[in-house]
């Protein structure tokens, strides 16, 4: 099957289904190098968010995803690693010398953006929970990077934990203006900095 | 083909006509922002001339596609405002398992019976089964929590979007209508073969010359072949849309009594009156393009249609304010949603179904 094809299908199948409106607020798509760095309710999140960009940027993106839930059967290998090009992280084998956050690094070069979910793992309701430092130390290693902050809306009632089918509610995807990690800036400081953009834009 | 006969040609026409009227209009006010008509009402208006194009295309994607056409439309549009309906209404996570079969299973099935026209099965499908299996299914996720109010959320959802929606594809495929106790004296006057059991198109149509033969004859005029079918969904949404308007239209009187200020502060008195009088008068000037065999049936349903129409309005209007919205869409950027559009159509459908049937069946 023509992957490009089925990317453009699995997207606008995705959209229809999470009943998705987008919205960029003092943002803007472009196919620079970028962290997309989101709230997490739902095993959708990453599919919802990857296929709400435009495809020229969708192309060059790579969703960050928990390891031990797409590598379960066929469908979701198939789907994580041919269709949206995941990097699947080990949640279960975290080591020292092999960190997920050296290896987003390896895997994205210097052509692809991420999308990343910094609270580690889906929050139950709609709230944003604390992040952790993850996001830090990658800066930390590219601080060329340009941070995007997104705000899932209502996911967490599409598909929440612990339900394998989900039901056709509409969602909103925010977009938020980038912002960079600071020189010498503390880590406490900028996760907090950070999660308070995500939280802002739920009140936008 | 027997589909377009002159009635049918002749409110096609009309209609046509109308549409490229408000476009018009639409489109020369939009070019002139010096006019000193209010830009809101403006969008409004463009939105709806917007709304009614897309219900024509449907309506004539049915006479040229067949009734499942219309159908299916319906159902999407059903599965649509549905949407909305849930998002916007806090539902609990026990809920979510009685919700996936509300959207995947009542709805389409639903829609399915009102196309194959088994009319002893939707009529009751969602009142009864649906209904009684809501609160089981919610019991069963074990969540107690304000139960009777999550059950009233998702049955008044399932109600408005779903049940009552379908009654305007009903329309298509209702085979009472078809008449048999008249059609009797219709066969008689032309040939053999008395009323089709079956509610399909292309039976129906065959029995359109014995309708014709008698024209003038009251019982006879009763027999709705396909097309007459059409017609009479074609004039009901004509008559929604119409009534909406002409309501709106009537409000911006200066003289404002508006009925409930807490609920909607358009809605007025002279709104109500004024619209439906003027409703009612042109139900009867098109009477000639429904199967009613006297004008006056046509007007009353329509002034039915247009009191059922504030109903739909007034009854979404307090579901908005009690959730601190202006729209149903608000969550789909910042324009109104589909259950905006269709408020009015909910409510009229089911009534209007039913007066039909009884009047003519």
């Amino acid at each position: 099957m023509d992957t490009n094809l089925a990317r453009n299908g699995l997207a606008l199948m995705a959209r229809f289904l999470s009943g998705a409106s987008v919205r960029w607020i003092d943002s803007q798509p472009d196919t620079c190098q970028r962290v997309y760095f989101a709230n997490h309710t739902s095993h959708l999140d990453p599919i919802v968010i990857w296929s709400s960009l435009p495809q020229d940027v969708r192309m060059l993106t790579r969703p960050v995803a928990a390891k031990d839930y797409w590598i379960k059967g066929a469908v979701r290998r198939y789907l994580a690693n041919r269709l949206f090009n995941a990097i699947l992280i080990d949640r279960e084998e975290i080591k020292v010398h092999q960190s997920p956050i050296d290896l987003m690094i390896r895997e994205i070069g210097h052509n692809y953006s991420i999308i990343l979910f910094p609270e580690g793992g889906r929050q139950q309701g709609g709230g944003v929970g604390e992040f952790k430092s993850g996001l830090y130390y990658l800066c930390k290693k590219r601080p060329d990077l340009e941070l995007i902050p997104v705000h899932i809306d209502n996911m967490n009632r599409i598909l929440p934990r612990g339900e394998v089918l989900p039901v056709p509610m509409l969602s909103c995807i925010t977009f938020g203006p980038p912002l960079w990690l600071e020189a010498g800036e503390a880590k406490v400081a900028f996760l907090s900095r950070a999660r308070e953009a995500v939280r802002r834009l739920k009140e936008i | 083909m027997n589909l377009f006969d002159p009635r049918t040609l002749w409110l096609i026409g009309a209609v046509l006509m109308l549409l490229g009227a408000a476009e018009t209009i639409v489109r020369v006010l939009g070019r002139r922002p010096e006019s000193g008509i209010d830009t809101a009402i403006l969008e409004t208006f463009r939105l709806r001339v917007h709304a009614w194009w897309i219900l024509f295309a449907i309506l004539a994607a049915a006479f040229l596609l067949g009734h499942w056409t219309t159908v299916v439309f319906f159902g999407l549009i059903s599965f649509w405002a549905l949407r909305e309906f849930i998002t916007l209404t806090p539902t609990r996570p026990g809920d979510h398992r009685t919700l996936f079969w509300v959207f995947f299973l009542c709805t389409p099935l639903q829609f399915w019976l009102v196309g194959m026209g088994y009319y002893s099965w939707y009529s009751i499908a969602i009142p009864v089964y649906a209904f009684l299996f809501i609160p089981a299914r919610i019991a069963l996720a074990g969540d107690y929590k304000r139960f009777l109010e999550r059950t009233a959320k998702i049955q008044t959802g399932l109600l408005i979007c779903v049940y009552c929606l379908s009654y305007a594809p009903a329309l298509l495929t209702v085979p009472q209508v078809s008449a048999n106790k008249h059609a009797e004296l219709a066969s008689s006057a032309a040939k053999s073969g008395g009323p089709s059991e079956s509610n399909s198109a292309a039976d129906l149509v065959a029995q359109t010359p014995a309708g014709r033969t008698a024209k003038g004859d009251v019982p006879a005029a009763r027999v709705v072949d396909a097309a007459g079918r059409l017609r009479l969904l074609f004039f009901f949404i004509l008559m929604v849309q119409l009534s909406d308007a002409l309501q709106y239209a009537w409000s911006q009187l200066p003289s404002k009594h508006v009925i409930v200020p807490t609920i909607n502060a358009t809605r007025t008195w002279e709104g109500l009156l004024g619209g439906t009088a003027s409703v009612t008068l042109l139900g009867a000037i098109l009477s000639w393009a429904t199967p009613f065999p006297d004008w006056w049936m046509a007007g009353v349903m329509s002034a039915v249609i247009a009191l059922m129409g504030f109903a739909g309005g007034i009854t979404m209007s307090a579901m908005k304010r009690d959730r601190g919205v202006k729209d149903f869409g608000t969550l789909v950027e910042g324009h109104g949603g589909v259950l905006d559009r269709i408020d009015s159509l909910c409510f009229a459908a089911p009534v209007f179904f039913h007066l039909t049937v009884w009047w003519l069946g």
